[in-house]
Formats: C-alpha cells, sequence, structure tokens
C-alpha cells in the first residue's frame, strides 16, 4: 500500500492529452497554469492567451473497475485580456500566472485567475432550465398584436440542455507594482493572499476595493535590492501562518497573529551553503520557484533549479529530504545560463496522501519520488511513445557515450521542452502536467 | 386553472378584459426575463404590481415558482427580489398563505452573495413573525432544520440567522431540536458557518431560558473563544457582551470572565484588537466591579500591547473608558493607572497610535478637573501639539473646547499659540490647507478678542501664500470667519486689508483681493460691498494685466446680486461696457458673459465672437 515504506513500485499510464498535436503551436495556446479543483471533478489549465479551459471528469466510468472518469471539456472562457498601462507605458499581457480553486460554497464552482497585474474571481456554473413564455411576443422574438393579450402569462422554467455559464465576479485590480507570481486562498474560506515581487497583499474575496500589505520587501533605495519573493502560499489548515520564497534560497514563514504587518517572520528555513560548491550559478539555482504544503500542513516543499526539498515546518535549519531532480544538468548551468533555461520555474506538488512528490524537467520529462527516499522515476510525457493502459517506462539520462534502451544522453535532451506546471488530483492517483501547449493527465495503473 | 383567475385584486390595477390596463402589467411580466439588466430590475421593484395585477391565486401558483427559479440572475436583481419577498404577505393572501414565500426565500439564502444571502435572510426574519405557531412549526421551522444541515455552506451559515425567530414561539421539543442544530453549527468543519454561529450567538442566547443560557450557551460561547481560527475567535469577543448582559452578576465571575481574560490575552492581535474595540461595551456589561479589579488591568496591557493597531484601538477608548469608571474610585483610577499609560502612548513609536490618542485625550480634562489638567494633561498636549505627525497635532487643536470650559483660554492659548503658528507656517502646503480649515472651529473656540490679538494676521498672511490651494481656502476661511464675527467685525478688520492688496504689485495678490470680495460680498452686506467694495473693483478695471481685468468682469457678476439696480446701472454698467470692448478677447468675453448673466439692456453690444472658441 501506499505510505508503506513503498515496497510495491507504482505504474503509471497515459489516459489522455489535451490540445493540438501538431509542431506549429502559436504563442497564445502555450498552457501556463494546470490546477484541480478540492474534489478532483474539475481540472483548470490557463494559456498565455489569456483563456482558461476547464475540464471535467465523467462521473459514470468511476465505478467502472481499472479505470477513472475521463476528463472532458466542461467550459472555455476568456479570463484576461492584453491591457496597455498608459500611466506607465506598459504592456500587460493577458497571460494567465495562476489559477487557484475556492473550496465549494454552494452548486457553483469558483476559482481565481490571475495575470501579472489583475487577479480576478470567476464563477462556473450550471443551467438547465430556461424561461417560456412572452406576454407581448412570440417564442421567436416576433411581436404579438398588443390588443391581442386578453390575459397575463408568467413565464414558466422548463428543462433545456446542460448549459455552463463563466462569470466574472470581482476583479482585484491595482494592487501590485510588480509582477504577481502566487496567490493563495486561506483556511479561512474569506480572505486570500496575492504576492509579487516585493510585496504581498491580503484581500477579503468579498471586497475588491481595498488590500492590505502584509510583506514588503521594497527597500527605501532600489539599489540596495537583493533578493525578491519567487512564490508564496497559505497553510492548509492554519489560517494565521503563510510562507514565501525568496530568489535567494530562503523561505520565510510568517505568522499573522503576531502583528498587521507581517515584515518580521517568525521562521526562516535556510540550508547553510555549501562552500566549496560555491559558483557564480550558485545564487540562481537556489532561488525557490515552488512552494507547497503537504495536505497535512506538517511539511512544506521548495523547488530550486537542481531539487526538490522537504522541509519540516518544526526544523529551520536543514530539509528533512532533497531529492535531485536532474543533477545531471549541474554540468551545464553555463549554456542554460545563455539559453536563458536556467531562469525556467518549475513547479511541484503533493500526491493526495502526502507519500510522493512530483515535478517536473526538460525533455517532457517528469519526476516522481517516493517519500522513502528512493532515488525516483523519471518518465516521460510523450503521446508517440505511450500507448493507453501500458505502463509508462523509466528513462535514465546518463553522461557517457554507451546507451541502452531506456537510456538517453544529456547531450540529446531537448530544452525547449520542459514541464514546468503540474498538478496532483487531491483524493486520487491522477495527475495533469502541461507540455507546451498540450495538457497531458496520467493514471496511476490500478491492479 | 390559472387562466381562468386572472380576475385583478379589489384595487383594480387591470380590469380583466381591458387591453389597455394589462399592457403595461404584460410589458413588465415580460422584461422579467429582459436581456438588459436594468430592465430586469426595474420590473423586479415593481414586483408588487405584477402581483396585484395577477390577484393572489396566481402570484403563488404561477409567479413565486417562477420566482423560485430565478436564482441565476445577477446580484443586484436577486438583491431586490430578497428585498420584495419581505413585503409580500398580503400579495399572496396574508398571513395564511405566508408560508409560500418560503420557497423562493430558501433558494435565495443559498446563493454565494453575501448581501443576496443577508438579505433573504433579513426577509425570512420579517416574515416568521406573520407565520402563526402552526405554521411556523409546519413550514418556517423545517426550512430553518433544512438549511442548517444543507450540504454546502452558505445555506448552513443562512440558518444562523434564523434560529432566534422561531424559538420563543416554537413547543418544547422543537425548541430542544433548535438548540441542537445551533450546538452543531457552532462545531461546523467550515470556518464560515462558526463564524455565522459566533456572529449570532448573542443573539440566540437573549431569546433562550436563562437555564439554557448557563448551560448550552456558555459552553457554545467557551469552545468557539478558543477556536483554532482567529477570525472566530475574535467574533466570540462581541458575543461576550450580550451574554454578560444577560447573567447575572455572581456567575459572571465563573462563566464570562474566563474567556473574557483569556481572549484579552490572545496569541492573536485581531482578537486582542476586538477586545480593545469593544471594551466600552464590554465595561458596560460587566459592572463596576469587575471593571474594577480585571478590566482596569486589561486595559493597560491593551495600551502597552506590541501591535500598534490593538494600541490605537485602545488608545481610542481611553475617555469613554475612564467616563465609565464607578465614580467613588475614578480619579485615582485614571490617575494611578491609566494616565501612566497614556504618558507612554504620547511618544509612541506609531503615528496612528498617537493620532488616536490625540482625538480623545483632550476629553479627560472634563474628568480630571482644572488642577489635574494643568498639572497632569496640559505637558501632554503641550507635547503632542508639538508632534511631528500634523494629524496628531490637528486632532488635539480640533478638539480644544473641552479643555477651554475646563481650564480658560488664556491659560491655553499661551501654550497652544506657537503650536498652531508652526503648523500654520508649515513647509508642506497640505499641512497649511488642514490648519486652515480648522481655523473658523477655534475662532469659535477661542472668541474675537483672541482672535483679532494672535490669529488674524495669520489668516491674512495666508492671502498672499505662494500656493494657490492655500490662498484660495484662505478667502473661503475669510467668508466662515465673517459669518462668525459678523459684518461690523470684517469692515474693521479684514476689509480694510484685503482692499489693501489691490494695490499690491503682484497681480496674483491683486488677484485675491477680487477672489476675497467674490466670497466676502454677500456675508458683509450691501452697504460695505457698495461703499468699499465696488469702487476698489471699478478702479481695477484699468489694471495692466489682462488676467485681472476679466477678473474684474467676473467679480462683478459675482456680487452683481448684492448690488442695489440704480448702482448696477450708473457705475457697474459703464464699466462692463468699456471691459467688453477691451482689446483682450478673454476680458471682452467675460465682460460680455456678465452683461449677459445680469439682463442689461445691451442691444448696442455686439454679439459675442463665435471664431474666439476656435482659436
Amino acid at each position: 500500500m501506499e505510505g508503506d515504506g513503498g515496497s510495491e513500485i507504482k505504474q503509471w499510464c497515459l489516459s489522455q492529452v489535451k490540445g493540438a498535436i501538431d509542431d506549429d503551436v502559436t504563442e497564445a495556446d502555450i498552457i501556463s497554469a494546470v490546477e484541480f479543483n478540492h474534489s478532483g471533478e474539475l481540472l483548470a489549465t490557463g494559456d498565455r492567451g489569456g483563456r482558461i479551459v476547464i475540464f471535467q471528469q465523467e462521473q459514470e466510468s468511476k465505478t467502472l473497475a481499472h479505470s477513472r472518469g475521463e476528463y472532458n471539456v466542461y467550459s472555455t472562457f476568456q479570463s484576461h485580456e492584453p491591457e496597455f498601462d498608459y500611466l506607465k507605458s506598459l504592456e500587460i499581457e493577458e497571460k494567465i500566472n495562476k489559477i487557484r480553486w475556492l473550496p465549494q460554497k454552494n452548486a457553483a464552482h469558483f476559482l481565481l485567475s490571475t495575470n501579472d497585474k489583475t487577479i480576478k474571481l470567476w464563477k462556473i456554473s450550471e443551467r438547465d432550465k430556461r424561461p417560456e413564455g412572452y406576454n407581448l411576443k412570440e417564442e421567436d422574438g416576433r411581436y404579438k398584436d398588443p390588443t391581442s393579450v386578453t390575459t397575463l402569462r408568467v413565464p414558466v422554467f422548463q428543462p433545456m440542455d446542460l448549459m455552463v455559464e463563466a462569470s466574472p465576479r470581482r476583479v482585484y485590480a491595482n494592487a501590485h507594482t510588480y509582477h504577481i507570481n502566487s496567490i493563495s486562498v486561506n483556511s479561512d474560506n474569506e480572505t486570500y493572499l496575492s504576492a509579487d515581487d516585493l510585496r504581498i497583499n491580503l484581500w477579503h474575496l468579498d471586497f475588491t476595493d481595498r488590500s492590505f500589505n502584509i510583506v514588503d520587501i521594497k527597500p527605501t533605495n532600489m539599489e540596495e535590492l537583493t533578493e525578491v519573493i519567487t512564490a508564496s502560499e497559505f497553510h492548509p489548515l492554519q489560517c494565521n501562518t503563510f510562507v514565501y520564497g525568496s530568489s535567494k534560497g530562503s523561505v520565510r514563514l510568517c505568522d499573522m497573529r503576531a502583528a498587521a504587518l507581517c515584515d518580521q517572520h517568525s521562521k526562516l528555513f535556510e540550508e547553510p551553503e555549501d562552500p566549496s560548491a560555491r559558483s557564480f550559478f550558485s545564487e540562481i539555482i537556489s532561488s525557490v520557484s515552488d512552494v507547497k504544503f503537504s495536505h497535512s500542513g506538517r511539511y512544506m516543499m521548495t523547488r530550486d533549479y537542481l531539487t526538490i526539498k522537504i522541509w519540516d515546518l518544526n526544523m529551520e535549519s536543514q530539509p528533512v529530504e532533497t531529492y535531485q531532480v536532474h543533477e545531471y544538468l549541474r554540468s551545464k548551468l553555463c549554456s542554460l545560463y545563455e539559453n536563458d533555461c536556467i531562469f525556467d520555474k518549475f513547479e511541484c506538488c503533493w500526491s493526495h496522501d502526502d507519500s510522493e512528490v512530483m515535478t517536473g524537467s526538460y525533455n517532457n520529462f517528469f519526476r516522481m519520488f517516493g517519500r522513502d527516499g528512493q532515488a525516483g522515476v523519471t518518465l516521460e510525457a510523450s503521446w508517440e511513445s505511450s500507448s493507453p493502459r501500458c505502463p509508462l517506462r523509466p528513462w535514465r539520462v546518463c553522461a557517457g557515450s554507451r546507451r541502452k534502451e531506456d537510456e538517453i544522453g544529456v547531450d540529446c535532451l531537448d530544452f525547449s521542452r520542459k514541464i514546468l506546471h503540474t498538478s496532483w488530483h487531491p483524493q486520487d492517483g491522477i495527475i495533469a502536467m502541461a507540455t507546451v501547449n498540450n495538457l497531458y493527465i496520467f493514471q496511476e495503473k490500478l491492479n | 386553472s390559472a387562466g381562468s383567475c386572472h380576475s385583478v385584486s379589489s384595487s383594480g390595477m387591470a380590469g380583466a378584459d381591458g387591453d389597455d390596463s394589462l399592457y403595461p402589467i404584460a410589458v413588465l411580466i415580460d422584461e422579467l426575463r429582459n436581456e438588459d439588466v436594468q430592465l430586469r430590475l426595474n420590473s423586479i421593484k415593481k414586483l408588487s404590481t405584477i402581483a396585484l395585477a395577477l390577484g393572489v391565486e396566481r402570484t403563488r401558483t404561477e409567479l413565486l415558482p417562477f420566482l423560485t427559479d430565478t436564482i441565476y440572475d445577477e446580484d443586484e436583481v436577486l438583491l431586490a427580489l430578497a428585498e420584495q419577498l419581505g413585503n409580500f404577505t398580503m400579495l399572496v393572501g396574508g398571513p395564511e398563505y405566508v408560508h409560500c414565500l418560503l420557497p423562493p426565500l430558501e433558494s435565495l439564502a443559498t446563493v454565494e452573495e453575501t448581501v443576496v444571502r443577508d438579505k433573504a435572510v433579513e426577509s425570512l426574519r420579517k416574515i416568521s413573525h406573520e407565520h402563526s405557531p402552526v405554521d411556523l412549526e409546519v413550514h418556517f421551522e423545517p426550512l430553518v432544520k433544512r438549511l442548517a444541515s444543507g450540504d454546502w455552506f452558505t445555506s448552513r451559515t443562512s440558518a444562523c440567522g434564523l434560529f432566534s425567530v422561531c424559538y420563543p414561539r416554537v413547543s418544547s421539543t422543537v425548541k430542544a431540536e433548535i438548540r441542537q442544530h445551533f450546538r452543531n453549527l457552532c462545531s461546523d468543519d467550515t470556518p464560515m458557518v462558526r463564524r455565522a454561529a459566533a456572529s449570532k450567538l448573542g443573539e440566540f442566547a437573549k431569546v433562550l431560558e436563562l437555564e439554557y443560557v448557563k448551560s448550552d450557551i456558555i459552553s457554545l460561547f467557551t469552545a468557539l473563544a478558543s477556536d483554532e481560527q482567529d477570525s472566530v475567535r475574535l467574533l466570540a469577543v462581541e458575543a461576550c457582551v450580550s451574554i454578560a448582559t444577560l447573567l447575572p452578576q455572581e456567575d459572571l465571575e465563573t462563566l464570562v470572565m474566563p474567556t473574557l481574560r483569556q481572549a484579552a490575552e490572545d496569541k492573536s492581535w485581531r482578537v486582542r484588537y476586538m477586545v480593545a474595540d469593544k471594551f466600552s461595551e464590554l465595561q458596560k456589561a460587566v459592572g463596576p466591579e469587575i471593571t474594577k479589579n480585571d478590566l482596569v488591568p486589561a486595559f493597560q496591557n491593551l495600551l502597552k500591547d506590541c501591535e500598534a493597531e490593538v494600541r490605537a484601538a485602545a488608545a481610542n477608548k481611553v475617555k469613554e473608558f475612564c467616563e465609565n469608571l464607578p465614580e467613588d474610585s475614578r480619579e485615582t483610577i485614571i490617575m494611578t493607572h491609566i494616565l501612566p499609560c497614556v504618558k507612554e502612548l504620547v511618544s509612541d513609536t506609531n503615528q496612528h497610535v498617537k493620532s488616536a490618542l490625540a482625538s480623545v485625550i483632550m476629553g479627560l480634562s472634563t474628568i480630571l478637573g482644572k488642577d489635574n489638567t494643568i498639572e497632569h494633561l496640559l505637558p501632554l498636549f503641550l507635547a503632542q501639539l508639538k508632534d511631528e505627525c500634523p494629524e496628531v497635532r490637528l486632532n488635539i487643536i480640533s478638539n480644544l473646547d473641552c479643555v477651554n470650559e475646563v481650564i480658560g483660554i488664556r491659560q491655553l492659548s499661551q501654550s497652544l499659540l506657537p503650536a498652531i503658528v508652526e503648523l500654520a507656517e508649515d513647509a508642506k502646503w497640505r499641512v497649511r490647507l488642514a490648519i486652515i480649515e480648522y481655523m473658523p472651529l477655534l475662532a469659535g473656540q477661542l472668541g474675537v478678542e483672541f482672535f483679532d490679538e494672535k490669529l488674524n494676521s495669520l489668516c491674512m498672511a495666508w492671502l498672499v501664500d505662494h500656493v494657490y490651494a492655500i490662498r484660495e481656502a484662505a478667502t473661503c476661511n475669510l467668508t466662515k470667519l465673517v459669518e462668525k464675527f459678523g459684518a461690523e467685525w470684517a469692515q474693521n478688520t479684514i476689509v480694510p486689508k484685503v482692499l489693501g492688496m489691490a494695490n499690491d504689485p503682484n497681480y496674483l495678490h491683486r488677484m485675491t483681493t477680487l477672489f476675497c470680495i467674490n466670497a466676502l460680498s454677500e456675508a458683509c452686506g450691501q452697504e460695505i460691498t457698495t461703499k468699499h467694495m465696488l469702487p476698489v473693483v471699478l478702479k481695477m478695471s484699468n489694471d495692466q494685466v489682462a488676467n485681472v481685468r476679466f477678473n474684474v468682469a467676473k467679480s462683478l457678476q459675482k456680487i452683481g446680486p448684492v448690488l442695489d439696480s440704480n448702482c448696477l446701472q450708473t457705475e457697474v454698467k459703464p464699466v462692463l461696457e468699456k471691459l467688453a470692448a477691451d482689446q483682450d478677447i478673454d476680458v471682452k468675453y467675460f465682460a460680455q458673459e456678465a452683461i449677459r448673466g445680469r439682463d442689461y439692456d445691451d442691444d448696442d453690444l455686439e454679439a459675442p465672437d463665435i471664431t474666439l472658441y476656435s482659436l
């Protein structure tokens, strides 16, 4: 069983590929966010064109053994449009940076989406009835002779084909000078945070005209700037606790109970630097690209360029686990710097039971690590080399030239194909990830 | 069957066969589903008209089912609908049928938008009183139970607001069920629901029998007050006030105080803030003895809290807290316990704290009397008057009247004046602007004599400030002073100075004269305006600066209503006519405007040159 010391090796099968399978990809179609909702029934993706596509898991086949429901398009809508800030002469891209679902509060679903500057709250709701019956016109819109109206008619709701509507409910704008990199909903169900490079703001979901600044690391003199905020998240259970990661590789935990402005962190998670390994790239590769609390709230995972680190919230001095994602790239940092890949921001995610973690890599590879300290597997998101219901074949990346069938040389890796955005079904063995313009969904093989 | 009973109610809004009278109603009904939100909203707001035309039976059988299904609509439409339904009892056939309104309100009570839900709950509370005791148990109470055990937390939060209206009117069995439901919601998984329950705890306690307050409510209160989420705990503080009011004094110590003490020392500043914010209410609710023993030290701690927000909230309550202290020990408590903390707050590091204190600290003087004020408070006022933050100084100045009553103006003025002068000459024009706005108030508080002696020159100096906003405010200030001190005072003190500026070499100052005249003429009245101001304005029509000349034209238009018609014809008109022939196009334009505005008979004037505008 899961969490049982990893005696059983899990196998993953390709379930679905979404998006056009075509070499000619338009910029707008590149997926920039992937997120399951809290039940896993819905899966949202955002792209650089500002669109959000929501997939819904089929209910029927859930009962069938050895197969989980497939995800089908449920709703597609334009969340953000390109804008222009005339005061600063800046173009504001429509690219969706993050999507976060709100815990479900009624039959409708709600999500927050953000681009660089503006956060929006969307309601996704179903409608299966529509009113019928007019007094002064026919159903097709032709007007009746008003003198023919001798009795009043009250419209009646009649069943119709299911329609899914996405409607914008709130727009939270004008609170960020820098680019928003994270949004996170609080467990109190009424507030959320939004973080940009230098500040973190706290919003009440019901109010768009005010937010509270809870962290501000902007130095008085911008020339003294040495560190920026790269990711931030609320604790899943404690409404007063949040963390933010920085470009220097540290993570600060703040307690909102202690003070209104959380400039003073209550915990600082930082691994002492190994002076012997210091290089020009040390700081760049230690930058935290994602931070995620475990579902239990006990642990926190950070992703930097080469590793995943798991921290126990009770121990600040060093991570309790470290996983090498693609250590073989350490010798290639120079060329990765030149082609800007070194600045890629990889996300990471926890399995539903916190027993495994996953993150992306290059060449459409993704890495899965069991928490038992094993080396982890490298799998590939590829529709060409996998067939449905067949377990994915693990890859090995090696430096040498002698190759076995399941090996690939570092020099053969394709750095333009990378998996940055990943999400794990909150209750089940289903994972979703974006490769350029395709969404891949994999399922754990059921025995 | 529905078709046959459209005959309309007795008010006769529409006849059974009169097409003309049906037409407007037909439009309203059709617009209930118009694509334009504004039209839908309009129809919903006239729902009573529609219902009246349909009659009670069709309203019940057709209109309400339709409305029950319209919960997809925009918030503003739903909000209006929720409100309308609260006043719909007569339209569905009176109290006998009031339960027909429950289904649409029930669906509105589950929508995600808080304002809509709250309005639906408000309407449900309203119509609950129109239910007979039987209907309440048969129809209303089951609805409350359905909401309370709903799948979504929106319905459970709505249920919290409905318990207190049905509880007093149901049987003891149902009462027990309601208490159980409330208990469940207080320990709901969702913090939203626990917050809703916590915020209604006090209200629910008020309708409960005392024995259940002691058994049920206290344990719920204690549990909510130690909830893991501080957003829940802070709401328990509010409930504390109502609960403490309900309990006999001898029970407070054991049932309420442990929780209150804990809240005042909560780890979360937001909870402590709530305690500080509700301190006066808490003080009244627990009575003098507990105040002396418990609240005084708690208040001291809040005034010394490590979070500035908490200190500011507590500082805001200093005066009220002191006022409400038991008379026998008031002075001792203030002098020995409160004043030392207040002294520290005067030099707090946070300006919001100092500013909050400055807005109430003056009120202590009436409580402490003359001697204590002079000895202990005056140094604090003075310190705050010299504070680096202008808001602090302004808060002190705007509350001078209460100190004035206690120690007299002479005493105060010696210390006050330097601070005011300093603010009046502050390098930041916004600070100067703020103090100008307090001048009329100060003038009223300090009296004309003191004003003439000390402040008049300041007010005149602002007229020649280099920032326009200040000159403008100074002009406005003069008007208010004249309204306070009267026309005679104006003639003797400010009018000569204002008119003197007409000869200033700086044209901006000359214009200020005109602006002042514009503002003052009405307050000063006809005599002063005609005798003293008008000659100066007329003379200025020869100014070499065009801006001054066209402002003369504007001034003449402005002060026209104060002058008599003879004066207008003989003195004003010729000057305006001269200006209307000025070589400067703006002067020309405004002179013509003034002439047209006053309706002089002016056939000899050329028509305004339209091309001017296109230049």
